[in-house]
């Protein structure tokens, strides 16, 4: 772990970025020439299909296409939704605020519940306490995003009314201050956020449990202890920062998941986000707005990586010591 | 092998409950009390002795959807799974055993797929092909190998890649909401019946805003209690396989 090996990451992250430029451009190129998706049009002349193809720029040879498209993709045109006529990048500028703060949220609590309760339960190693956190964080992995999320209105919209089912905000609603307006959107962000943490926390626990009991039983550890430190000094001071290394890649590789966890639970919760977006362009068979939410999507996810590889490279104690 | 499955408790709960949605993939459709597609007048109506499961907004009976969907559930997910490990086991193993600049090669390419965001990839690639039971497959097949691959190449090099094999095994798993994920999105077949459609219909007709829980729970409930098992029987055999894990429990 070195300056180097920073820069090598980042070098990575950027061939990744052109990549997914790459990708993107022929996926929808190549599969969904929007014209063959016009030409199914009843009365679409010979002609017409010409214009469009020449308006599209898919006259031109494939080259200069994926150049034109990586122009107006560095320049932010996305081009323009066919559904609603407006420009993509407005669409998911939109969005955008919306699901940083249902993620947000839900990474958040996620993080910080399932590393407590991993730490928990690897300080109680083989107790009733142990298996039945296991077996908890176990049942909500294996089950899917959507289907808690479901679960979670049938609970607390339906049998006890206390949360809204759906939506960001009362629909409609005057509000007399700024303050009203956060506490509406906080209410209304309880399910999906519950639903989004829930998703997420079996996977932080399983990591910080089997990192810390991994730390637990190193040396160091039995010096420390041998050395006359009382047991909670040994946990927080020294077992803990060491095994929260692996969770910062975790985070990052999670990362894949979320966006696909929010597809789903934001579809669900008809949260305005980015993916309500994508799930209502997915239903139109809006392309360049599935496209659009597709690279920031991916773009996203690279760059949280790079993130944690940086913040690997400073938290490393090896890079400390050093 | 045998051993590691059937010697604990957990294991054989696991080996039984697999074998028991193996049994209903095959013979589900058959013991079926109703036929899971009639649909009747008595709409989204709750459990009785008629309907144990109650009905869905067609009428139809849902424990016999249920008994029936776990065809589809269980072929695609296997056929799925079987692809991705081939294709990961096969870029692992190449790329890990000739090393140098196949390695390479191989390797940028399974860093892009395990940074693609899964999920919306596989969205992206059923609408823009036509929704049927064998594009499903493949989509999900050809984009959630990458893991493997990783764990597989890194099995050939050394043992010592620990962490990162927990957490593919566990993204292994996740293979298999992400299928019910397609379906409940609506870019799975829409003429088979399985949990995942299941699910959608319920969602699509309000099931969950009227209540009735009948119609969400058991779906869900099968595919969290498969993955579950799935997952326990991975790690039984992973513990057999790398005797390093068993120490560190």
């Amino acid at each position: 772990v070195s300056p180097r090996w920073l820069a090598g990451k980042a070098l990575a992250a950027l061939l990744t970025l052109i990549f997914v430029l790459i990708f993107n451009f022929f996926l929808f190129r190549v599969m969904g020439d929007p014209t063959t998706q016009l030409a199914r049009l009843p009365r679409a002349t010979p002609e017409e299909i010409q214009e469009l193809r020449a308006y599209y720029g898919l006259d031109k040879p494939v080259l200069g296409q994926f150049a034109d498209y990586a122009g107006d993709t560095v320049r932010l045109d996305l081009g323009v939704s066919q559904q609603t006529r407006r420009s993509v990048w407005d669409e998911i500028g939109d969005a955008l605020p919306w699901t940083i703060l249902l993620v947000g949220v839900g990474t958040l609590l996620a993080t910080v519940i399932g590393t407590w309760l991993g730490i928990v339960a690897a300080t109680r190693r083989g107790t009733r306490t142990d298996d039945s956190l296991l077996g908890f964080s176990l049942f909500t992995y294996a089950a899917p995003e959507y289907w808690i999320g479901l679960i979670l209105i049938l609970l607390f919209a339906v049998a006890i009314p206390i949360f809204p089912a759906g939506l960001q905000m009362t629909p409609g609603a005057e509000f007399s201050s700024w303050l009203d307006k956060a506490l509406d959107v906080a209410e209304h962000l309880v399910l999906p956020a519950t639903a989004l943490t829930l998703m997420l926390l079996g996977q932080y626990f399983v990591i910080m449990r089997s990192s810390m009991v991994d730390v637990l039983t190193e040396d160091f550890i039995t010096v420390k202890r041998a050395i006359g430190l009382p047991w909670a000094r040994v946990v927080r001071g020294h077992a803990v920062p060491n095994a929260l290394l692996p969770l910062v890649t975790l985070s990052a590789i999670q990362f894949g998941a979320v966006m696909g966890g929010v597809i789903t639970i934001e579809t669900i919760f008809s949260w305005p986000g980015l993916g309500d977006l994508s799930f209502r362009a997915i239903e139109d068979k809006d392309f360049p707005v599935l496209q659009g939410t597709f690279l920031v999507f991916s773009v996203s996810v690279i760059l949280l990586n790079l993130l944690a590889d940086a913040l690997y490279f400073v938290l490393d104690p090896r890079v400390q010591d050093a | 092998m045998r051993a590691a499955l059937l010697g604990t408790k957990r294991g054989r709960v696991s080996v039984a409950i697999l074998g028991l949605f193996v049994f209903l993939a095959v013979f589900g459709a058959l013991i079926a009390p109703d036929d899971p597609r009639a649909s009747s007048t008595a709409v989204l109506e709750g459990p009785s002795a008629e309907h144990v499961l109650g009905t869905t907004e067609l009428g139809s009976d849902v424990f016999s959807q249920v008994l029936a969907g776990a065809r589809v559930s269980m072929v695609v997910g296997l056929a799925a799974a079987f692809i991705s490990s081939v294709l990961g086991s096969a870029v692992g193993l190449i790329g890990g055993y000739f090393g140098g600049w196949t390695d390479r090669v191989f390797d940028s390419f399974e860093n892009w797929f395990l940074v693609i965001p899964q999920l919306p990839l596989m969205v992206v690639l059923a609408r823009l092909l036509d929704p049927s039971l064998t594009v499903l497959i493949a989509v999900i097949g050809l984009t959630s190998w990458a893991g493997t691959g990783r764990i597989v190449r890194s099995q050939v090099l050394t043992l010592k890649e620990r962490a990162f094999v927990e957490r593919s095994r566990a993204l292994g798993a996740s293979d298999w909401h992400i299928i019910r994920a397609l379906s409940f999105l609506g870019l799975g077949d829409p003429t088979a019946l399985s949990w995942g459609t299941m699910l959608e219909h319920g969602f699509a007709a309000g099931a969950p805003s009227a209540g009735a829980w009948w119609y969400v729970v058991p779906p869900g409930l099968c595919i969290t209690v498969l993955v579950f098992a799935i997952g326990l029987i991975g790690y039984a055999l992973e513990q057999q396989i790398n005797p390093r894990l068993q120490d560190a429990r």
